[in-house]
């Protein structure tokens, strides 16, 4: 079963694992991304597209249960403000065996940084806002897929 | 041709709106002409679009390269780079 979410609410982990799979599949990879702290970030505010953000994620699932055997696939993303330390991003992929599982969380998570309409916009402790560049070493590593 | 436009994150801002409708010349045949059109046409535009390899398309919902045609378009989304995960 695929489960694709935007949301603005918080992502609680121990919920949303069970929700996607109540141990029957073997094995589990997860992936949680959440708001780096460093560099005197105070809030991130992720903005996104009404339609696509939801299509583009669910469009990336469809690919990666095209590719591996994932009877359980769960891709949430966050969208609005939050703060340092809270999940951005829930990656949960399983699959009978566990090189599948965790290939699938590893293309999930790196196809989502390039393929998704997704901005996220910094505010530091000065109220200063800027929105982030995308890195060569994700583009590098998301078309290590193709 | 009518397009309906929307604009995200800093071309967003630059442009200083989320959606307008626009009625480009004939001439604008292609995505990397609705730019250099939008550049051209006034001071907001200017801004957003004065690097033209930094901004992306989608039209009627699909990411598509900027020498996507438009002919038959309805909507085009134009921003940055993506970011997100």
């Amino acid at each position: 079963m695929i489960r694709v979410v935007v949301q603005v609410g918080a992502i609680d982990f121990a919920t949303e694992t069970d929700r996607h799979d109540a141990g029957g599949h073997g094995a589990t990879a997860s992936f949680v991304g959440r708001v780096r702290g460093d560099d005197g970030v105070t809030q991130l505010f992720l903005e996104h597209h009404p339609q696509m953000t939801e299509r583009g994620l669910a469009d990336l699932a469809h690919a990666a249960a095209d590719r591996w055997r994932l009877p359980a696939l769960t891709l949430i993303h966050r969208v609005g403000a939050m703060a340092p330390g809270e999940t951005i991003v829930l990656v949960l992929a399983s699959s009978p065996h566990r090189a599948e599982a965790l290939a699938a969380c590893t293309f999930l998570i790196d196809r989502l940084k390039t393929d998704v309409m997704l901005w996220k916009r910094e505010t530091l402790a000065d109220g200063a806002a800027r929105w982030v560049e995308p890195r060569t070493a994700d583009q590098e590593r998301a078309e290590g897929w193709d | 041709m009518a397009l309906q436009l929307a604009y995200f994150a800093w071309v967003r801002e630059r442009m200083g709106c989320g959606e307008e409708q626009v009625e480009p010349p004939a001439s604008v045949a292609t995505a990397s002409d609705l730019i250099a059109w939008l550049a051209a046409r006034d001071d907001r535009g200017a801004r957003a679009f004065a690097e033209p390899a930094r901004i992306r398309v989608a039209i009627d919902g699909q990411m598509m390269g900027n020498d996507a045609a438009l002919a038959g378009a309805r909507d085009v989304a134009l921003f940055p780079p993506v970011t997100g995960g």
